[in-house]
């Protein structure tokens, strides 16, 4: 099943979908925006700084997605041998980081006004850090090496590295002393966030959730294009 | 239905990700005291020696414990176990407030007593409305 891949097919697709996800992006975008920024309560405690929220939580929770994502396809096209894979977790890598920068930089800004300082060297601070320091190997590896063979196996060794850092970022705040507040949201038990602050944040993160798509589509059909200039019509 | 190679390849994967777990793991465990970002009072007890180094205690500031007189600020610091009482001057965070999470840093003058040099608020994960709180009481 995985011989089935077509450049020609996909390029297609990846070629024409962008515009109509730009435009989903910026309808979603605005409807996030306005609720959270206008329409959404101050919180009881920290009034208006609360808003930063609705950037910092969604770009965390994209960042982490992404990485477990790529994590996942490496390993898959290590194992199955597939290059498409390996181009698919490449497309996906430069968002990731971008907003595990957003994550890290909003949250540095949320915490001058509440907790009294922009740094602490708290296990959930530290191991965002380190998830940033991952994504970053795995960006410059591609640039490093010219062997495609050579990329996708230290590529794969990076992401195997990295995910182990990412259970270690969600339950850091459960483990350890933190200066990081618990997580808000449960899947299993009652959210400890109020459904008027709730419903923003889901909709942000959707919001940021199409931009991801649509980096990844538009880095996709550049790789499509380097492998149709190389006359190559199969993977 | 796969070669086996792919088998061997999925295997090596699987093998390398259950050492690197365990290593982590290991590592953590062996590192606890320097993960966690602050102590409890009930911690700051248990000491056997003082050192004289900085360290950060972190609980809840106790109700009705906060004093300020001219530029300096004294709380007490609680677990609802153990209590440490606290000196500070300096600026204080917005969200500082009683019965609400602190994180102190600065050094211990005996088993009871901290002179901080730094204030940290810890804010908890609850977010809602201020009408919802009033609601729902003083709690």
């Amino acid at each position: 099943m995985f011989k089935m891949f077509e450049p020609n097919k996909i390029f297609q697709f990846t070629s024409r979908a962008p515009k109509y996800v730009l435009f989903l992006f910026v309808v979603v975008l605005s409807v996030g925006l306005v609720e959270a920024l206008v329409l959404s309560p101050e919180d009881y405690k920290q009034s208006d700084a609360v808003r930063i929220m609705y950037v910092h939580v969604p770009s965390a929770w994209i960042s982490l997605g992404i990485f477990s994502s790529i994590t996942f396809l490496s390993i898959c096209g290590f194992v199955f041998k597939n290059k498409n894979f390996f181009l698919i977790s490449k497309s996906l890598a430069p968002s990731g980081f971008v907003f595990n920068l957003i994550a890290l930089v909003t949250g540095s800004i949320w915490g001058k006004p509440t907790w009294g300082t922009w740094w602490a060297w708290d296990a959930r601070i530290t191991s965002m850090l380190i998830l940033l320091l991952f994504y970053a190997m795995y960006l410059i590896i591609w640039r490093i090496y010219d062997s495609e063979e050579k990329v996708y196996k230290i590529s794969t060794a990076i992401t195997i590295f990295g995910i182990i850092n990412v259970p270690i970022i969600k339950y850091s705040v459960d483990w350890w002393n933190t200066l990081h507040q618990p997580a808000s949201i449960n899947i299993l038990s009652k959210s400890s966030i109020h459904s008027s602050m709730l419903y923003p944040l889901l909709i942000m993160t959707a919001a940021f959730a199409l931009f991801s798509l649509l980096i990844f589509l538009m880095k996709y059909n550049t790789e499509l294009i380097k492998i149709k200039n190389k006359g190559l019509d199969r993977l | 239905m796969y070669g086996r190679k792919v088998k061997l390849r999925f295997l090596f994967i699987v093998i390398v990700l259950i050492t690197l777990i365990l290593t982590i793991f290991l590592i953590l465990k062996s590192l606890e005291e320097n993960v966690v970002y602050f102590q409890s009072p009930t911690e700051i007890k248990s000491l056997t020696e003082l050192k004289n180094s900085k360290i950060r205690v972190g609980g809840m500031v106790k109700k009705g414990s906060i004093e300020i007189n001219s530029n300096e600020v004294n709380f007490v610091i609680t677990d609802y176990k153990n209590e440490i009482s606290v000196s500070y001057s300096g600026a204080i965070p917005n969200l500082f407030a009683e019965d609400k999470g602190v994180v102190a840093e600065g050094f211990l003058k005996d088993k009871n007593f901290f002179s901080a040099t730094k204030i940290l608020a810890k804010h908890d994960e609850n977010y809602m409305p201020p009408e919802v709180k009033e609601a729902l009481g003083d709690k």
